[in-house]
């Protein structure tokens, strides 16, 4: 029995050893086939698939550090820009606090020579108006003194007299002054 | 099938075609569309032929001696593993290893490789580098060239072959036997009434253990030769012994 088993494990040649013509034929042919195969599609496929992948790998990792350099540098350039406007900003607050002292003391300055002026008319003002009230003064006091004088002229000079003319005059003055008065209303 | 001719087709001969099938049916299907982020099917796929290609011939050869041998130790890698796994496949039950045809036609490819490959590297100097100890008197070193010379031209492709071709036969004739036992003890003892049929549930017991021992020989024997392969090339690619 166990005889039939070996023969039969043995492709039906006598001897296990010993290769019977079809079975090299038959065996080198499987063999080659899929060498060949293996060569001519599924190796170059199966290499082209590693490759991309690795390099899609690289690739990616590449990419990322990239993005990442780029990413980089536009923080750098928008800290950058952002000091060259801080710098301005702060030109700029320079500038106009620079600007506003000047007009500042401009208007003071336009201010005291306004004030200046004013006081000036005011006090050309106040001296032409002395100047005439002096000068009217003059001609009512020397008309006053020309109707004193004649009054006392005119009269006896004793002291009951002189009295009785000035008090006359004093009265008379007032009497003119309050017709005066009364004409302009 | 052409019976006669040395065209012969027997069973054996026919379950290779069939495994050759479909070993490129695989392949070409596993191949067809590769895709960057592999599915399930095309990891596994990837897993199978990356253990080949990184661990047994990269690993053995290194990167720029591995490529260029890759295709052949990976054909002598699917075509044993394929055509052991026939040994239990149900329907087919003998393996296509299991005729000395196939281990010694890669026994005979992988002996053409590793000489081919030491003569290429160091021209007709790699027999003397194989053969003669470096710094031995010439008593010894004659002694030991000759068996130097058994060891690497003689007993490595015999080896190779008979070590993959036994385990084949042995495993199918165990499982043979345990099949053809159980069959007996139940279809003919116990059928005849006597008790002692029942130690045919024993030997189909063993029968499914060896099957699946089976397989693990199947792929091991197939590691076994391809890493076998690559280790010899290696050591003839090597500048010293």
């Amino acid at each position: 029995m166990l005889n039939a088993f070996v023969s039969e494990a043995a492709g039906e040649t006598p001897s296990l050893l010993l290769p019977a013509l079809p079975d090299l034929i038959w065996g080198s042919l499987a063999f080659l086939v899929v060498f060949v195969f293996l060569i001519w599609k599924a190796l170059p496929r199966l290499n082209a698939a590693l490759d991309a992948r690795a390099d899609a790998i690289e690739g990616g990792l590449k990419r990322a550090e990239e993005a990442q350099a780029g990413a980089q540098e536009a923080l750098e350039q928008y800290n950058t820009q952002l000091a060259e406007a801080r710098a301005a900003a702060a030109g700029i607050r320079d500038q106009a606090r620079e600007d506003a002292k000047t007009i500042r003391a401009e208007l003071v300055e336009a201010a005291h020579a306004e004030a200046a002026r004013v006081l000036t008319n005011a006090q050309t003002q106040i001296e032409a108006e002395r100047m005439s009230a002096l000068a009217s003064l003059r001609a009512e006091v020397g008309a006053l003194a020309i109707d004193l004088a004649s009054g006392v002229i005119g009269e006896n000079l004793n002291d009951k007299r002189s009295n009785d003319i000035v008090d006359r005059f004093i009265a008379d003055l007032e009497a003119s002054e309050s017709a005066a008065a009364k004409a302009k209303a | 099938m052409f019976a006669g001719t040395p065209f012969e087709l027997n069973r054996v001969m026919l379950i290779r075609l069939l495994v050759v099938a479909v070993l490129i049916l695989i392949f070409w299907l596993n191949t067809r569309k590769m895709k960057l982020v592999p599915t399930r099917g095309q990891a596994a796929f990837e897993f199978i032929t990356g253990f080949v290609r990184d661990n047994i011939v990269i690993g053995t050869l290194g990167e720029k001696d591995g490529k260029r041998f890759m295709p052949i130790l990976m054909t002598i890698f699917f075509v044993t593993i394929g055509m052991n796994l026939t040994g239990v496949i149900p329907g087919l039950q003998i393996a296509g290893t299991s005729v000395i045809g196939l281990p010694l036609i890669m026994s005979a490819i992988a002996y053409v490789l590793f000489i081919y490959a030491g003569v290429r590297k160091f021209g007709l100097r790699y027999f003397k580098n194989a053969l003669i100890l470096p710094g031995l008197n010439p008593i010894m070193a004659g002694f030991l060239a000759v068996l130097e010379f058994l060891s690497t031209f003689i007993l490595r492709p015999v080896t190779l072959t008979l070590r993959l071709l036994m385990n084949m036969v042995a495993g199918h004739m165990l499982l043979v036997l345990c099949f053809v036992a159980t069959d007996f003890f139940f279809f003919t003892v116990l059928a005849d009434g006597n008790p002692l049929g029942l130690l045919g549930v024993g030997t189909f017991a063993f029968g499914l253990a060896f099957t699946v021992l089976e397989l693990f020989v199947a792929a091991l024997q197939a590691y076994v030769i391809t890493i076998l392969a690559a280790i010899y090339i290696q050591m003839a690619l090597a500048e010293e012994h």
